[in-house]
Order: structure tokens, then C-alpha cells, then sequence
């Protein structure tokens, strides 16, 4: 078969909504696309780890902590899914490792807050992946099959993890005068990062328009972040919180809140490596990295010696 | 400097005996056990399986998609092989 005939049956696969698996054909720009997209998510839930585990030795209790530590670890297993299912496209774990720890990759500009209170960590929960699920359930339906299996898997478990966020932040929004200043503090500090998770505006989103072409999206940014400001509102309402936006209001004739848009300057500003915390996370994780080279030494040197075991 | 992963291991899944292993993703490890016990924290958490099967990727032979047309074809035009295409009269009961 010849190119054309191959794009030809490509097209067909997406205009009937069939899933791409990793040996069909496929244009190199939509494998390049998806291994940027893929890889990247893989580094957002690799370094979502850190702002969370900052927080594991001053839990303030044992059930917080056993529920933080499921969550972490939950975060680099979602990692894991998301590299292999970047590695079917033919890159190496190697290559994107690389590339996270030596700062050529992206990742999610909002592991880049630091996290200063326990209300930052029921915050993330709540609306960080709140706001990564509402990404994630669109992605379940996207058209290259391993990504759209890992957001299945994921998805199931992020609902956990929202919860367990939520729970956390009623204790303290129903708590002393104190603690729900707290999570009004927290909610006033994660409010427009979060927001900003949705990438920029449609009108200035550089890959919106392949991804959509492609199935690898199915909704654009700025649906998505209205859905995520429709549902979220109501539970800030419910803890008699107030979402530090000024000009959000209902708005009858769209069914939806009219809400300000996030600094879109400092979201630039973050994802070119200068938000708050940009140097110590990649400082963090080159630290585990290279602290972690004589556990991969070793178990090489143990894996190579299996088979010579055996054959004895 | 090449940082090794380990080789790639396909990982199939059992939810509950007498099911079917189900192939469910895969996992970086440098050994049989390593792989095992990887598959079990990435794929398990939460009682997925009872089971679990891991094969080294290189091992896997799989068809090609681009000849799935010829390749199951023979398939196609055998509808003799399904119970629905035989006339039972009424009144033998269920077959």
C-alpha cells in the first residue's frame, strides 16, 4: 500500500471513532503530537508526587497519612501507564527520562505552587484532580487505544483521590474559625492555577486544532474549564467558601458561570520555568534519579545473571 | 549515558479463577521476579486480579493490522458455523 492509501484507511479508523493501536500505520505528526502529549502527562503525574509528598511526614493524622500514601503511590503508578503507553509510540523511557530531568520536557504547570498548608494537600485533591479528571474522562474516548486504556484505569482511581480531597477539606471548612480560614486560604491560592490546568484559551492554543482533528481531544480547553467552573461552585457554596473571583456570576442565558479569566502572563511565565517552585521540583527529582542509579545498577547486574543461574 | 529500564513485560491479569487472563498493560523489570512483583503494585492496588501472568514483550507475536482483511477473511463467509443458522422445529424443546 502506498502513503495515501494508508492515510485513507487511517481516516476511515477515525471518522468511524475505532481506536489507532501502536503497529497501524499512522502520520508521523500525530505520532509526534501524542508523544509529547503522552510523555508530558506521564511527567505531570511523576512530579505530582512531590508537592504531595511534602506532606506525608506531617500528616495530622494516621488515617490522612495511610490515605496520602495510597494517593502518592497512586500518582507514580499512573506515571508508569502513561510512559509505557508513550513508549508503544516508539520512544524509549530512557529518551523521556532524559528529557524530564534536564528540563526539555513540560509538565503540568501547576505542580510548580508550592504546597504550605495541610489545606493545600485536601485543596489538590479536590480541585487539582478535579480539574485532571474532567481532562482525563474526555481522554478516555481518545483515538490512540494505550492512552485511552490508561485513562480508564486512571480515571477509576482519580475518583478516589478527588474524594479523599474533598473529605479533607469539609474537616476543616466545618472546623474551628481557624482551620476554615485555612482552606479559604487554600482555595484563594489554587483557584486560578487551577484553571489554568486546562492550557490557554482557545483562541491561543497552538495544538488544540490537530488534537481535535485527530480524536486525541474531544473538547476544547475553554469547554472544559467552563464544565470544571459549572460543577465546582456549587461546592464551594456547600462550605461556605467563596471563590476568589470577583466577577463570577451566573449567567441564565449560557447555563454557566461567567468567571475571569486566569493570569495568563504568569501561566506563560510558569510553564518557561519560573514559577515558584520550577527549580527545586527538577532538583527534586534529578536527586531521586541519580540517588536511585545503584538500585537499577544492581538489579541489571541481578537480571543478567538470572538466566546463567538457570542454565547451571 | 544509556540508563537502563530494564526489559519490557507484558502483563496479563486474572479477576477471579476460572476467568480468563486478560492482557492489561506492561511493566519494566530486569528479571521474572521483578516483573511479577512490579506487575502486582502497578496493576493491583485494588484487587484487580488473583492472578497474574508477565511475558517479556519480545516474545509476543502478534498479526499485522494491515492484513487483518486477508488474514481473517476465511472467517467471513462460513455462517454454517453458528448454531443460529439451523432450522430446530417447535416443539423438540430447548437445543
Amino acid at each position: 500500500m502506498d502513503t495515501a492509501k494508508f492515510e485513507e484507511v487511517f481516516e476511515a479508523k477515525l471518522a468511524k471513532n475505532d481506536f489507532i493501536e501502536p503497529k497501524d500505520w499512522m502520520p508521523e505528526n500525530y505520532r509526534k503530537h501524542l508523544i509529547r502529549q503522552v510523555s508530558q502527562h506521564a511527567h505531570s503525574e511523576i512530579v505530582g508526587m512531590l508537592p504531595e509528598g511534602n506532606w506525608i511526614t506531617r500528616a495530622p493524622s494516621l488515617r490522612a497519612k495511610l490515605v496520602l500514601l495510597a494517593k502518592v503511590q497512586d500518582e507514580g503508578g499512573h506515571g508508569l501507564y502513561l510512559y509505557t503507553a508513550a513508549e508503544s509510540l516508539g520512544i524509549s523511557r530512557d529518551e523521556m527520562l532524559n528529557a524530564l530531568l534536564t528540563g526539555k520536557a513540560k509538565y503540568s504547570s501547576i505542580f510548580n505552587y508550592p504546597t504550605l498548608t495541610w489545606a493545600d494537600i485536601g485543596a489538590i485533591g479536590w480541585l487539582v484532580d478535579g480539574a485532571a479528571i474532567m481532562n482525563q474522562v474526555m481522554l478516555q474516548r481518545s483515538s490512540y487505544g494505550p492512552y485511552s486504556r490508561a485513562m480508564v484505569r486512571i480515571c477509576k482511581e482519580e475518583s478516589f483521590h478527588q474524594r479523599q480531597g474533598y473529605e479533607s477539606i469539609t474537616h476543616l471548612a466545618f472546623g474551628t474559625p481557624e482551620q476554615k480560614a485555612m482552606a479559604q486560604d487554600a482555595l484563594n491560592r489554587w483557584w486560578f492555577p487551577t484553571l489554568m490546568m486546562f492550557g490557554p484559551p482557545d483562541r491561543e492554543s497552538p495544538n488544540s486544532e490537530n488534537a481535535l482533528k485527530w480524536r486525541i481531544k474531544r473538547e476544547t480547553n475553554d469547554q472544559l474549564r467552563q464544565r470544571f467552573v459549572n460543577q465546582t461552585v456549587k461546592q464551594v457554596e456547600y462550605l461556605g467558601l467563596t471563590v476568589p473571583d470577583k466577577h463570577l456570576k451566573w449567567n441564565e442565558a449560557k447555563q454557566g458561570y461567567d468567571f475571569s479569566e486566569p493570569d495568563w502572563d504568569e501561566f506563560k511565565n510558569v510553564i518557561k520555568g519560573n514559577g515558584i517552585c520550577n527549580k527545586e521540583r527538577l532538583a527534586s527529582r534529578n536527586k531521586a534519579h541519580s540517588e536511585g542509579a545503584w538500585v537499577r545498577a544492581a538489579a541489571e547486574a541481578y537480571g543478567k545473571k538470572q538466566p546463567e543461574k538457570e542454565a547451571a | 549515558m544509556s540508563d537502563n529500564q530494564g526489559q519490557l513485560w507484558e502483563v496479563f491479569v486474572q479477576k477471579k479463577s476460572g476467568q480468563p487472563f486478560v492482557h492489561c498493560g506492561n511493566v519494566h523489570a530486569f528479571d521474572k521476579e521483578m516483573a511479577l512483583q512490579n506487575a502486582r503494585d502497578v496493576y493491583t492496588r485494588r484487587n484487580e486480579g488473583m492472578a497474574l501472568w508477565v511475558v517479556l514483550s519480545t516474545a509476543i507475536v502478534a498479526s499485522s493490522p494491515e492484513d487483518i482483511g486477508s488474514f481473517f477473511e476465511p472467517a467471513n463467509d462460513k455462517i454454517f458455523r453458528h448454531p443460529t443458522f439451523y432450522q430446530i422445529p417447535d416443539g423438540v424443546g430447548h437445543m
